[in-house]
């Protein structure tokens, strides 16, 4: 039987880290029991059951169904699909915001290249919190009450209460409707994608707009006609307060979403430019020699090297939007941090309700990592 | 502002965390000689602006009737009135600190519930006013009760009693509404005077302290008549200290009992000759009423030289905010609802 070699350098180094393991081991079962105890001494509850307990609550939005008869468990995911809402829909815009404006920012046109780079200046050094103050009191100061509210055509309305617009219901024809629409955009990516291998094949490529305009357009037409022309949408009224139907994009959302946007995009903008200026200007000469446009060569030649230096810091950003969500709790936007918050006070428990927080947080920020490194590692260079 | 609130509840979240991971069990005494050794009282009260309760005036001394609680409790435990430390806390904020024992009494239009008392780890010492939840809305909605609310936004706090009672009010009315909660009062306030929300829900004292105070012109509004909830509120202790939960009680109850005995601020130094039994057991010109609560026999004299009876502190802190002193918070002998148990 061989004998352990206390001498041997990486023996040692193994038992330490197993040493070190045990130890923190240990010192967390000691803290927790600790914990455990003192909270059952002064006779506060612990323990997770309280999520199945009925809320009681209403919350202002949500994307599930939801009332105060739901559980604490069920708050706790509107809160979370609201955080998801706000982030999904704030992550596009400032993306798209950020490539435009760090594109802008090199421009040839003066003007543009100063606005761009005032934009950057002025959104990157102001707090985020007073941003989204700013826009709130905008939204909530200067639009009319809701009785008093901006109509068009009588069918959308803008006030204080939000933005109100038609929404469709959940009838068949409408189901079928959208259901011909997502089958005519699968369509055309099938067709775009064959279009690029007849191109790499032939050099031939065919125009997009005449498939675009099938599938995006007269399916879900085609569809309509077929299920007879149904017009099944729920149409805000104004009630005596405010209004009843129709989808609602609240100023609390709005702002946020906003706030996020415009704040995140400054950052992404500068991301973009330093990814852009990172692509040596040999390969934008090179693409000018071959006679392409320079619309061509930034999105062909450069953007694509660029996205190398651009993603790894824009991850970052990405993952600081996600986070800086939470204050919605400022302006009163119900997300995971709002909802989570009216819960910790109504049970007292506040360990629980911080720690569901925190590992909710984990994993969105995560999976966003680690879908964002997937597709860092697909526009990485590939080193033949 | 806001990010100072963010910090220090996520301090007081963690400082909750840190001491149920240290400290251990409060032992009967203990906080009354760390309040005498510290030769302070650390009192949790309202961030400024609930005006009548707990509110700073313009040279920033605090005031209110939840403030005159606190300087009681300091004047009968450390024989001076102004040896308090006000903390100012946000309705998430006052349990944690109060479990942390970052205060040593939470004195902050805090509503009695079967919960709270359950399952917090406090105790309620009393009530010091009976309050009912109420609906304030602009004069020109033309809303005469709240059960014509129905559909209305409604601008609330969180971490209330008050965004729960809303809720079981619509629903036991076949109503709905839509509410926008936030977490600081000033947040809820500019909200509704600038029109996001038609409806503001609060205790009724509350909101008849935010006409008085915040409405440019307070005749645009209405408080709509009746109450939803009732809403007992009082002084908080921490549990596992039953000698100073005895101590916080019965300094309550004597300013009750100085006001049913006819001793005020005014006349307090003629009571003293008193030959009425009980005003002389309560200011301790007979009987051993301090010493059996651990304090001096002259504790609640003190308290009511510092800030008179209940009456006189209704009458200097309420009154002001338009509220007359009727129904429940009157005494018991005026067929109110204030009842001091016998102090012998």
């Amino acid at each position: 039987m061989q004998t352990i070699n206390f001498n041997d350098k990486a023996v040692r180094g193994v038992l330490w880290q197993i040493a070190f393991v045990v130890g923190l081991l240990g010192i967390g079962y000691v803290l927790v029991t600790n914990l455990l105890t003192n909270l059952e001494a002064r006779s506060i509850r612990s323990g997770y059951d309280y999520l199945g307990r009925e809320a009681g609550f209403r919350i202002g939005e949500s994307l599930i169904s939801y009332g105060p008869e739901d559980s604490y468990g069920r708050a706790v995911i509107v809160g979370f699909l609201n955080t998801l809402k706000v982030s999904v829909v704030s992550l596009v815009i400032a993306t798209v915001l950020g490539v435009v404006i760090g594109i802008g920012r090199l421009s040839e046109n003066l003007a543009l290249r100063k606005f761009t780079s005032f934009y950057v200046d002025c959104f990157r050094n102001t707090p985020l919190l007073l941003q989204l103050f700013f826009w709130y009191a905008v939204l909530t100061g200067l639009l009319p009450v809701a009785r008093d509210a901006l109509s068009f055509f009588g069918i959308a309305f803008l006030s204080k209460s939000g933005l109100i617009f038609p929404a469709p219901l959940a009838t068949q024809a409408n189901y079928a409707i959208g259901a011909s629409f997502v089958i005519g955009v699968l369509a055309l990516i099938a067709f775009f994608k064959w279009n690029v291998r007849q191109q790499n094949l032939t050099g031939q490529r065919r125009s997009l707009w005449p498939p675009a305009l099938i599938c995006l357009l007269i399916l879900p037409l085609v569809a309509w006609a077929a299920t007879g022309f149904p017009v099944d949408f729920s149409v805000p009224a104004q009630t005596r307060f405010n209004f009843k139907g129709g989808w609602t994009a609240t100023p609390e959302f709005l702002a946020l979403a906003l706030g996020l946007s415009l704040y995140s995009a400054a950052f992404i903008a500068e991301n973009v430019r330093g990814g852009i200026q990172s692509v040596s200007s040999g390969q934008r000469e090179a693409a000018q020699a071959l006679g392409l446009r320079s619309g061509v060569t930034m999105w062909l030649i450069v953007l694509p090297q660029a996205l190398r230096v651009i993603i790894p810091p824009t991850t970052g950003q990405y993952l600081n939007l996600i986070k800086n969500s939470s204050l919605a709790v400022a302006i009163g936007y119900p997300d995971l941090v709002s909802v989570s918050n009216t819960t910790l006070n109504q049970t007292g428990q506040a360990l629980e309700a911080v720690s569901i927080m925190m590992a909710v947080y984990l994993t969105i920020s995560l999976s966003v990592s680690v879908g964002m490194n997937w597709y860092n590692e697909r526009v990485a260079l590939v080193s033949r | 502002m806001n990010m100072n609130n963010k910090l220090s509840k996520l301090t007081s979240a963690l400082a909750v965390s840190a001491s149920a991971f240290f400290a251990s069990q409060a032992n009967a005494g203990e906080i009354l000689d760390a309040v005498r050794d510290a030769g302070v009282l650390r009192c949790g009260v309202n961030q400024s602006g609930n005006a009548g309760f707990s509110a700073t005036d313009s040279t920033g001394r605090w005031e209110g009737l939840d403030v005159d609680f606190c300087r009681a409790v300091a004047a009968a435990v450390l024989s001076d009135p102004e040896a308090v430390e006000f903390v100012p806390l946000s309705g998430q904020q006052r349990f944690a600190a109060l479990q942390a024992g970052e205060i040593d009494v939470l004195s902050r239009t805090t509503t009695w519930t079967l919960t709270r008392d359950a399952s917090l780890g406090v105790l309620f010492a009393g009530v010091n006013f009976y309050d009912g939840q109420g609906f304030l809305v602009r004069a020109d909605l033309g809303v005469s009760e709240a059960t014509d609310l129905d559909g209305a936004e409604v601008c609330v706090m969180t971490g209330t009693t008050s965004e729960l009672n809303v809720s079981d009010f619509f629903r036991s009315n076949d109503m709905t509404f839509t509410p926008i909660v936030f977490e600081s009062l000033e947040e809820v306030r500019s909200s509704f005077f600038n029109g996001r929300c038609q409806v503001y829900t609060a205790d009724r004292s509350s909101l008849a302290s935010v006409v008085a105070v915040d409405a440019e012109n307070p005749d645009d509004y209405v408080i709509l008549p009746g109450a939803i909830s009732k809403e007992p509120l009082g002084p908080v202790v921490r549990r596992g200290d039953d000698d100073w939960f005895t101590i916080v009680r019965w300094t309550l109850m004597a300013l009750i009992q100085a006001e049913e005995s006819g001793v005020s601020q005014a006349n307090l130094d003629e009571m003293l000759s008193s030959t009425n039994p009980t005003v002389a057991r309560l200011l301790g010109t007979s009987g051993e009423m301090g010493s059996l609560l651990g304090l001096d026999n002259e504790w609640a004299r003190r308290a009511i030289a510092a800030v008179g009876n209940y009456g006189d502190m209704y009458e200097r802190n309420i009154v002001p905010i338009g509220l007359e002193r009727n129904g429940m918070n009157r005494l018991w002998t005026d067929g109110g609802l204030m009842y001091p148990m016998p102090i012998r």
